[in-house]
């Protein structure tokens, strides 16, 4: 799968540039491509590519991440986590979580956008507080939510009570039942914001003239955005599709500062997983199976995806080979 | 058409009410937690619990001295600067060179190697996050700053060197040529014409990296052992832990973190959009 070729300037440039290639000329030039590809590549190649690889590896071993390799498993490790209620556990729980932020937040964040649309007066300081929240750290955000989910004296049990006397308290994050539900509302708070201004960005790129056009031909406020603006919007509602499910299959953070996947594993999700299994219990190989499980989970999406849904999108930014 | 036009801006105007009204229902419950974890961290513990939204009967700064006086404190501060600071240099400092092969210097086989480093945007880092340990430890990197800040840089490139790219191949052929006519290099023209060109967009790189390792929570929290390195985020985790019951104090801790932040963002909100939302809108 060839991404990209090479830009059609490129290929006059090199015939074009007068002949001054003296054989010195080209060695300058191809210790200036070393000079400048290596360092990084070697970064790259050390601590992106050879852990992927890695991973793929470990995963065919049981190991406790000292000593040499020896205890071969094959697939053993892949069988033991399919057939793992816990992980299966987190696997749905990944699996709810996209389609909780595909039917809820999105939807949220676009109507939100619609509403902001083009010409609100002071839109740009509704934009500054929905985006707010992205920027804290996961830390922070985690924190603060604990706070309010705090079963006894917590802000949301506080305000509750007064405003309906005779409210039960609720455990909220302690409660198995509710955990990924208040987990979800958290991240939907803290996450809209950046689905917001990917949307309002596109609704900005809507001309001024297509839409009047439709107005003057008596097209009410509500059939210019299901026939104009939406429409419009779709290469850039489904690149937000996109992010927000390989987010979602990958999430750990919020999570870990939380819950830690608890109580009793009822908001693991696989990344809490892999980290319980890999480090808390020293099974790396295991670890590296479900590892491998989420980066083929995330890769068979995103491929399906591309394939059937951004096609069109992709042909005109990546060029196809 | 004028009448149109007048019927339409009046329609538009009393649209205006319920739209303000969505708007300002949201940003309020946007920013109930923010604001009462601020007011809140000027209040007793009682108070906290009794009345969690009013204003403080009294302002307590006690909380707030009693954090800015701990050692503990400032070395995370510390810590956190260092790591951001030194992943964004090194991140430019690699991906800028990269860049500019990929964009402007054509030779047999670096198509290859352009999508090998596209490849890496697949890659979530917690997939390979416990190989990557390992590899972190072989190499004595485990317990130390630079443990973390490489995989950051190491991480970033694919995106940044995907954005650079795009942006330097803009650039058009005739500014090159002036700097071969003028009798420069290539060099040359990377250093002294491209890159000053660039300056917005490594920019807004830069703010997205910073962010990115500001808030950066996984590999500190595997790689850092010692408490003398813990980023910010690490002691947060620490100090709720440490003062479970106290939460008026972990709420003068949390804000006396968030407001930088919010300064912060309010100075580069542009450029964090901007840098965001390229790419992801065609124009």
């Amino acid at each position: 799968m060839q991404l990209t070729s090479s830009h059609p300037l490129e290929k006059a440039e090199a015939s074009a540039r007068p002949p001054t290639s003296s054989q010195r000329r080209s060695v300058g030039r191809l210790w200036m491509i070393l000079l400048f590809l290596l360092p990084g590549f070697l970064l790259y190649a050390v601590l992106v590519l050879l852990p992927v690889v890695q991973a793929a590896y470990y995963s065919l071993f049981r190991w406790s991440g000292l000593g040499p390799l020896t205890e071969f498993y094959g697939l053993k490790n892949y069988v033991l986590a399919v057939t793992d209620n816990v992980f299966l556990k987190a696997f749905s729980n990944n699996l709810i979580i996209l389609v909780l932020s595909l039917l809820i937040q999105l939807p949220f964040a676009l109507m939100l956008a619609l509403t902001i649309g083009k010409d609100l007066p002071g839109r740009t300081i509704f934009r500054t507080i929905f985006f707010l929240p992205f920027i804290l750290s996961d830390v922070v955000t985690g924190v603060i939510w604990t706070f309010i989910y705090r079963p006894e004296g917590g802000l949301l049990n506080t305000t509750l009570q007064s405003l309906f006397p005779g409210y039960q308290l609720q455990l909220w994050l302690a409660d198995p039942k509710m955990v990924l539900g208040c987990i979800f509302l958290v991240m939907l708070w803290k996450y809209f914001g950046l689905h917001l201004v990917l949307y309002v960005a596109a609704i900005q790129n809507i001309p001024d003239e297509i839409v009047d056009a439709a107005r003057i031909d008596g097209s009410s406020p509500l059939q210019v955005v299901r026939y104009i603006t939406i429409p419009l919007m779709s290469s850039t509602i489904r690149l937000s599709i996109f992010l927000s499910a390989l987010g979602s299959l990958q999430y750990f953070d919020l999570v870990w500062v939380m819950t830690m996947g608890g109580p009793v594993h009822a908001s693991e999700t696989m990344a809490t997983y892999l980290l319980q299994y890999g480090f808390r219990s020293f099974q790396m190989g295991y670890g590296s199976a479900i590892g491998v499980i989420m980066f083929a989970t995330s890769f068979v999406f995103a491929l399906m995806y591309q394939r059937l849904i951004m096609r069109r999108d992709l042909a005109g930014s990546l060029p196809e080979g | 058409m004028q009448y149109i036009q007048q019927r339409g801006s009046l329609r538009n105007s009393i649209l205006l009410l319920p739209r303000y009204f969505i708007c300002i229902v949201a940003a309020f419950f946007v920013l109930i937690p923010i604001v009462t974890v601020f007011l809140g961290s000027f209040k007793t513990n009682a108070e906290l619990t009794s009345s969690p939204f009013s204003l403080p009967t009294t302002w307590h700064w006690e909380n707030y001295s009693s954090i800015l006086l701990q050692g503990s404190f400032w070395q995370s501060v510390g810590d956190s600067v260092i790591t951001t600071l030194a992943t964004v240099a090194l991140l430019l400092l690699l991906a800028c060179p990269i860049s500019f092969i990929f964009a402007r210097v054509p030779f047999r086989g670096r198509e290859v190697i352009f999508n090998i480093v596209l490849f890496g945007l697949l890659f979530p880092i917690t997939m390979a996050i416990l190989p990557l340990y390992i590899t972190l430890r072989n190499l004595l990197l485990v317990d130390t700053l630079l443990g973390v800040i490489l995989p950051q840089v190491a991480f970033g490139l694919p995106t940044t060197i995907l954005i650079l790219r795009n942006f330097f191949q803009d650039i058009p052929r005739e500014l090159e040529d002036a700097t071969y006519v003028d009798g420069g290099s290539q060099i040359d023209f990377f250093l002294r014409v491209l890159l000053p060109l660039a300056l917005p967009s490594l920019a807004v790189i830069s703010m997205l990296a910073m962010v990115a390792s500001w808030n950066n929570f996984l590999l500190p929290l595997l790689v850092l052992n010692s408490p003398q390195l813990w980023t910010l985020p690490l002691q947060i985790m620490q100090f709720q832990g440490e003062h479970s019951t106290d939460w008026a104090l972990i709420m003068s801790f949390v804000s006396i973190t968030i407001i930088p932040a919010i300064i912060f963002y309010l100075c580069a909100e542009r450029y964090l959009i901007a840098g965001l939302t390229t790419g992801a809108v065609k124009g």
